[in-house]
């Protein structure tokens, strides 16, 4: 069971953009949406994605599904994400290796894991489990970090070659992250590219960041930067068939901004050699 | 330590620990956590915000943000007790509570669940004698003793808000959502104990039995066929049996 691939160049689908998508057809080749904002039960939001996956191919990526707590998954939101898996069709399923709930408590943020073979174990649970709920294979998301545990009995990229092998699901390779985490944790990110199981990667963000107290921080609130093109012209020779996308969460520019940013994705693409689509 | 013993030390730190005394990519999470918490509530009660004022809003925040953790998967769910801070806040301002209930209302309707409104022109072919009236998923009925409701439509229109009154009897709020948008009507006790038995499943025929015996046959038979008028216009029914 491996994840299926798409090759092509798409945005992640935001608010302010919603009236442009409804309008002449955007020049992308796919969205990603958050799947979570709709997993509602109707009303406007499910009306829009019909809409939108009527137009467009649709990539899902959670932000909740928790998929590092050691409580095992919220089997209500599995099968509110199946639910939605069913009605989309989608390119892709994603979520981070993080964690958010534990205890009845269930923080809005992506919570960092040590990368331990306990943590492994249960990720891996975690993972099956939910391939089994949705009737289909995950992508996994590589997350940004602003600390890093003495405990750790493997690398990241240790950790997601193992995750892999054992549940078999892809990766979704955020190179902004990767970029932000190698900038906090101090290590080389071509060295992590050079080792990381780079035949699991389906899809790739690019993103921007912003300069924290000592740290970088995962904001996407600007501008893919030169460091992160530099990454992604760097691993493209490694990869497959790719869905690449810029991710904006924050300080949402007009549309042709992003589109002339994927634009540039293409040209760095083309540049590389790799398959575009 | 078991992965466990962490997640549930690194909960509590993010819910109440000391950010001074922390490390600087600690520090970061709590901000974050702290900051997704604050934006979803000025998310979801910007009229509250309008009406309290800045400074007012952000210590009830914090005072929520404090008192209740995030339990549910969805921020959409977080909202859902803001009302009660406000009321334990505000014990002597009871429009502040109303005003954040209709807000809270007005987003749950929004994405609530669908249905197919009963069509007025279908209407004319149901035997009301037999008819049980089934309501759309997304009514919601809340208690209002205020004007919270004017209130909201001002802040909504930005126009200056009228001053805060009592209502005279009791009322209630009527939410609902028609077609993609959401919407309410302040209605009188009497509609709201007719919605309240149609809801229970009564029929029609009892529904009007009920309302005369109150308020005489004339009467009653009239403010039953006014509010059936009423809520078939307002979308509010959906599947009819018997008819």
């Amino acid at each position: 069971m491996s994840p299926s691939s798409f090759a092509g160049f798409g945005l992640g689908l935001r608010k302010p953009h919603y009236a442009d998508f409804l309008g002449p057809r955007v020049a992308v080749d796919f969205i990603e949406v958050i799947s979570e904002n709709f997993m509602v039960d109707g009303g406007r939001p499910r009306q829009l994605l019909r809409e939108m996956r009527a137009r467009h191919p649709v990539a899902l990526h959670g932000v909740s599904m928790s998929l590092g707590s050691a409580e095992g998954l919220d089997r209500g939101y599995l099968g509110r994400l199946r639910a939605l898996v069913e009605e989309v069709e989608p390119l892709f399923v994603s979520d981070h290796l993080s964690w958010s709930r534990i205890g009845g408590f269930n923080a809005p943020d992506l919570l960092p894991l040590p990368y331990t073979r306990e943590a492994l174990s249960l990720v891996a649970d975690n993972v099956m489990r939910a391939q089994d709920a949705l009737g289909r294979t995950m992508l996994v998301e590589n997350p940004s970090t602003y600390l890093a545990f003495e405990r750790d009995e493997m690398t990241e990229w240790e950790f997601l070659d193992a995750l892999c092998a054992r549940t078999g699901c892809g990766l979704l390779l955020d190179v902004n992250n990767l970029f932000v985490c190698a900038a906090n944790h101090r290590f080389d990110a071509r060295l992590w590219l050079d080792n990381f199981p780079a035949r699991h990667v389906r899809q790739i963000h690019l993103a921007g960041h912003s300069q924290g107290e000592g740290l970088l921080i995962d904001t996407h609130d600007r501008a893919v930067p030169p460091s992160v093109w530099g990454l992604y012209a760097y691993v493209l020779p490694r990869l497959g068939p790719v869905a690449t996308m810029i991710e904006r969460d924050d300080a949402i520019p007009p549309l042709h901004e992003l589109l002339a940013e994927l634009d540039t994705a293409r040209s760095v693409a083309a540049n590389a050699g790799t398959l575009a689509a | 330590m078991s992965l466990l013993a962490l997640q549930r030390d690194f909960g509590a730190w993010l819910r109440d620990g000391d950010a001074d005394a922390a490390a600087p990519g600690m520090r970061v999470y709590q901000n974050n956590y702290r900051a997704a918490l604050v934006a979803c509530l000025e998310d979801a009660f910007a009229r509250t915000r309008a009406w309290i004022g800045e400074e007012a809003f952000s210590r009830a925040v914090v005072e929520h943000v404090c008192r209740v953790p995030p339990s549910g998967w969805t921020l959409d769910a977080y909202p859902r007790d803001f009302p009660d801070t406000l009321a334990f806040l505000y014990p002597g301002d009871p429009e502040v509570t109303e005003l954040a209930g209709l807000e809270l209302a007005l987003g749950e309707a929004f994405v609530g669940p669908d249905a197919v409104p009963l069509m007025q022109a279908k209407a004319r072919d149901i035997d009301w004698d037999r008819a049980i009236l089934r309501f759309i998923p997304t009514l919601d009925l809340r208690p209002a003793i205020t004007n919270a409701h004017a209130i909201w439509l001002a802040l909504a229109e930005e126009k200056l808000p009228p001053p805060v009154e009592i209502l005279a009897g009791a009322h209630a709020l009527l939410v609902w959502r028609h077609d993609l948008t959401s919407r309410f009507r302040l209605i009188d006790a009497r509609e709201e104990q007719a919605l309240a038995l149609a809801r229970s499943g009564l029929s029609f025929a009892n529904l009007c039995a009920a309302v005369v015996a109150v308020e005489g046959e004339a009467e009653g038979i009239a403010l039953a066929g006014q509010w059936l008028g009423c809520w078939l216009a307002d979308g509010l029914l959906t599947i009819e049996t018997g008819g």
